[in-house]
């Protein structure tokens, strides 16, 4: 990886140069202060960088080159399903007839899209065993708070208030924070000595006063939640909903469906299962697809195929093909986006579904719990493993052992894993793991990467056992494009952008 | 059986055996068998990637919208998107990473990211720019969010010039938020601003004032007025600002906006039906700790070199849980990264030079289509910039039909975002004959001739 310091586009920059190019258009060329009231008018441009195509180019790429991919290598990040974002749906994201589509389109004239839409919809529905599914959210957290929108609404018509969800101890982060934006109060329920929901506890805190239980499933340890049944019967028998949180869908593709566990509500997160990709902290797209009982609530409009009738023949220009259109639900909650939800994202899952089919997406889940599985046993004799039993699509190690004994944690275990040429897993994450370390290899590793993976791992942990080795721990890594970098400067001594180094006394940093 | 799966029939063979387990299907005992999926997913079976892109080309086919000349605006716009911002912001380097949890490896994003909220600082002329949100309408739901807890105060007075659908989101929020939200009407197409101060009995005074600059219709609207209305009420004061238009306008920062937020499409994305768009938010240092989303920070490494970290994470959700400033985690940092590239390509000429150009079609456009018999201005003489709404005899929808014949995508017609009946923006005879128009720097005179001339016709009875 590129370990030169970069400038900012803003240090590349010199007044005159340029890289714009505009199409000759022949308007006539008026001057800004005959076109904007004096009051409202600029008076100096918006001050930007000035440089070449060639050095715009020469600094993005530069940049690129500091910057680990799932392209560059493995990248066992637990819980984000780091898999191989197959080229060809580039391809699909790029096609004209999709790009050059306005949002507000009349659906005569966007039938394609209306088409891929409710293909796409028919597809995560069979995934999921749900009966209909909005794609307005536009990642996962997005569909979390829509999906709890859906569980007040669900409520509300019945006269049902209800304050409060119930989530894990394991939970995501974005799990409780939904919770409170959508209103309501989070009751957490611990995990029991296996891990998974304590039954007893969630019993204690069942009343008719929760409006729902939020889990992941597998949960975020790795482990199938397998006492799914007693909690879904446990929570619908006070009325309350329960909410999928579809992070780790990659684990039960084709094998268990969230509806058929008693789910009523599921989102997904396309850029980890469909591998939309990840784009460096997104976009993604989280779909929230729902039991029938729900329908009547989802965002809208949605895209749907019409039935015979005079707007059908309409929409499909008179030809009797089948035609599609939009139709807002009897009882939406409304929008909770500005168009449609992030629809070149949406045509790229399309694709990937469309490779795997049925077969595929089942061999992609069998495959991701082999490979996880694997390097549990593999790694279980040097390293914790606090759940050790089977797992699914993820395992979660930890480092507590290495801690004691020779003072490295999992946060230098990840850090002297990025030296060997691997991203690090999630660390610290499940908080109800001391020292974790969250593996997550996913489908589209070898077996040769695991190998070298666990060698890797097992390296770091056979080296700390000598002084020189905690030392190396403790300051990796140093091959990277830079080594630890100080978090406590950036928080206490704040600089969010190129103009607030100056402030800081920054401005000198280079020539020193 | 097309996939990408790695595995040998000998790899599984030899995982299994370590495993002690004699079938894939052991894999899964934890699954209660009563729940497991017999027959398997009710999907076709894979087929390979020719035939999926044949398919998928065809569904491209069907969409007529994209061989139109787009004169569509409302929010997503048809602006020039050069190779090379397609070239770099398609570096798998930037498509294939995720969020930069680790930044001794993702100095690349950090740093792209870190110069994109440079860039919507410049922009919004606000000092904190965060690394984005999901589009405009989730910008102003974290905006209003913001102001509320900076206010103290649920109340939020929201101009009828604010995008329809951003009004919409806003509304379905609410109801998880408690927020009271009061539509403003829009008169001539400017917002009627309630009494000020508010008087008694006639509810609780505004936490939060959001306009919007120019707002939908294409009108600038005064802004001193809001800054006063937010000064008498201790308000935070909200603008959803155009950042094409603010090549040629004076920032919102210097009319006193506490939170900027736009929508960043025209920043190097395509219409691609309405998204992965970009959520442009930017604030006061007063507010920093109340941002939402993620935010990248310089700081330096062991050794003292420059390096970018995200900071302030004490207010996310992966830390902070319930008590988090918003629930969001992934966001649009690949748009961020775009918009950037963009940017860094028009640079500071460039972005005036493309807000001059739209003005200027925009005005040429106006001045001959309101010499068309059949339409009137919907906005009466309320300035606009960069996109107009005009009031057509016919009903919108129809122009709209018959003008995709001639070719072109004439615009948006308003009651497709208001809904039929209209709303505070546009009344019911407005919203089914108003039509929301826009020129970018891509249309050339001849084709906004030819789309006059289309015009004329189309607004016929």
């Amino acid at each position: 990886m590129g370990r030169a310091e970069e400038p900012t586009l803003f240090e590349l920059s010199e007044p005159g140069r340029h890289s714009w190019q505009l199409r000759t258009t022949g308007v006539p060329a008026w001057s800004a202060d005959e076109l904007v009231p004096d009051a409202h008018r600029r008076r100096e441009p918006v001050p930007l960088a000035e440089v070449s195509e060639r050095d715009l180019v020469a600094h993005f790429t530069r940049l690129s080159h500091r910057q680990f991919s799932v392209d560059l290598g493995a990248y066992p990040l637990g819980s984000c399903t780091m898999k191989y974002n197959p080229k060809v749906c580039d391809t699909v994201a790029s096609l004209p007839g999709l790009t050059d589509v306005h949002p507000a389109a009349p659906a005569r004239m966007s039938q394609g899209w209306l088409s891929l839409l409710v293909e796409l919809e028919e597809a995560l529905c069979a995934v999921t065993g749900m009966a209909a599914a909005t794609f307005q959210p536009a990642a996962g957290a997005a569909g979390e708070l829509t999906g709890l929108l859906l569980m007040r609404a669900y409520h509300d018509a019945r006269d049902d208030r209800r304050r409060r969800v119930i989530i894990p101890d394991s939970a995501h982060g974005t799990n409780p924070a939904s919770v409170r934006i959508a209103g309501y109060e989070v009751t957490t329920v611990p995990s029991d000595g296996r891990g998974c929901v304590d039954m007893a506890a969630l019993r204690s805190v069942l009343d008719r006063d929760v409006a729902g239980i939020m889990l992941t499933n597998p949960n975020t340890l790795g482990l199938f939640e397998d006492g799914i049944e007693e909690i879904a019967a446990a929570v619908h028998g006070v009325g309350g909903l329960l909410y999928y949180d579809g992070a780790n869908l990659n684990a039960i593709l084709g094998v268990v469906r969230p509806g058929d566990m008693g789910f009523d509500i599921v989102h997904l997160n396309l850029h980890k299962t469909f591998a939309t990709p990840h784009g460096g902290g997104g976009p993604g797209a989280g779909p929230v697809a729902v039991a029938e009982h729900l329908v009547d609530f989802l965002p809208g409009p949605r895209p749907v195929r019409l039935v015979h009738g005079a707007q059908e023949r309409a929409a499909s220009n008179g030809t009797g093909a089948t035609a599609y259109g939009w139709a807002m639900p009897p009882r939406s909650i409304g929008r909770v986006h500005s168009w449609h939800g992030n629809a070149l994202v949406l045509a790229r899952a399309l694709a990937y579904i469309r490779v795997h089919g049925g077969d595929g997406l089942r061999r992609v889940s069998e495959r991701a719990v082999l490979n996880a599985n694997w390097l549990r046993v593999r790694l279980s004799s040097v390293y914790d493993v606090p759940f050790d039993r089977p797992c699914m699509h993820e395992v979660v190690l930890a480092a507590f052992t290495l801690r004691r004994r020779y003072g490295v944690r999992a946060l230098d275990v990840a850090k002297r894993l990025l030296e060997e040429g691997f991203h690090a897993p999630t660390v610290y994450f499940p908080l109800v793991v001391d020292e974790a370390l969250m593996v997550e290899p996913t489908e589209t590793e070898s077996l040769q990467t695991l190998e070298a993976l666990a060698d890797a791992f097992e390296r770091i942990a056979a080296e700390a056992s000598e002084p020189a080795g905690v030392e190396a721990a403790h300051a990796a890594p140093r091959t990277t494009p830079v080594g630890r970098v100080d978090e406590a400067r950036a928080a206490r001594m704040l600089v969010p952008t190129f103009d607030a180094r100056a402030h800081v006394g920054m401005q000198g940093d280079r020539e020193q | 059986m097309p996939d990408y799966l790695p595995h040998t029939e000998a790899d599984i063979a030899t995982m299994l055996a370590f495993l002690g387990l004699s079938d894939v299907d052991e894999l899964f005992s934890a699954v209660p068998q009563a729940l497991r999926l017999a027959g398997g997913l009710d999907l076709a079976d894979g087929e390979p990637e020719p035939d999926v892109l044949a398919h998928m080309g065809a569904l491209a086919g069907a969409n007529r919208a994209a061989g139109l000349v787009c004169f569509a605006g409302a929010g997503a716009y048809d602006h020039e998107v050069p190779a090379v911002v397609r070239a770099l912001s398609g570096r798998s380097e930037f498509v294939t990473a995720y969020t930069p949890y680790q930044p001794e490896v993702a100095q690349g994003v950090l740093q792209a990211v870190f110069e994109y909220q440079t860039m919507v600082a410049r922009l919004s002329g606000l000092p904190v720019a965060n690394a984005s949100l999901y589009d405009g309408a989730s910008a102003l739901v974290e905006a209003v969010n913001l102001g509320t807890a900076a206010s103290g105060r649920q109340t939020v007075w929201v101009s009828s010039g604010v995008h329809p659908h951003w009004r919409a989101c806003l509304r379905t929020f609410s109801g998880g938020s408690g927020h009271r939200i009061v539509e403003v009407p829009l008169v001539d197409g400017s917002s009627a601003w309630p009494q000020v101060p508010v008087p008694s009995g006639e509810g609780e005074a505004p936490g939060v004032v959001v306009v919007a600059y120019p707002n939908y219709l294409g009108c600038l609207e005064d802004l001193a007025v809001v800054r006063r209305i937010a000064d008498a009420h201790r308000a935070t004061m909200v603008v959803a600002a155009d950042p094409v238009a603010a090549g040629l306008l004076r920032s919102p920062a210097e009319w006193g906006a506490d939170v900027v937020v736009g929508e960043g499409q025209a920043f190097g994305m395509p219409l691609s039906f309405g998204g992965p768009y970009l959520g442009l938010f930017s604030c006061t240092l007063a507010q920093v700790r109340r941002l939402p989303g993620r935010l990248v920070g310089e700081t330096v490494d062991v050794e003292g070199r420059r390096a970018y970290v995200t900071t302030l994470r004490a207010r996310e959700q992966d830390i902070r849980r319930e008590k988090a400033t918003s629930n969001v985690c992934t966001n649009q940092t690949l748009m961020a990264v775009t918009a950037a590239i963009q940017l860094g390509w028009l640079g500071t000429l460039g972005l005036a030079e493309v807000a001059l150009r739209c003005a200027r079609g925009t005005r040429y456009l106006r001045d001959a289509a309101l010499g068309i018999s059949g339409i009137t201005p919907l906005t009466g003489d309320t300035p606009v910039v960069r996109e107009m709404a005009l009031r057509t005899a016919v009903p919108a929808r129809t122009v709209i039909d018959r003008m995709a014949a001639e070719g072109f995508l004439a615009g948006v017609a308003l009651e497709d975002l208001t809904g039929a009946g209209g709303d505070g923006s546009a009344d019911a005879d407005a919203a089914a004959h108003g039509l929301l128009v826009t020129v970018t720097e891509r249309r050339t005179l001849d084709e906004i001739n030819a789309y006059l001339a289309a015009l004329d016709k189309a607004v016929r009875p």
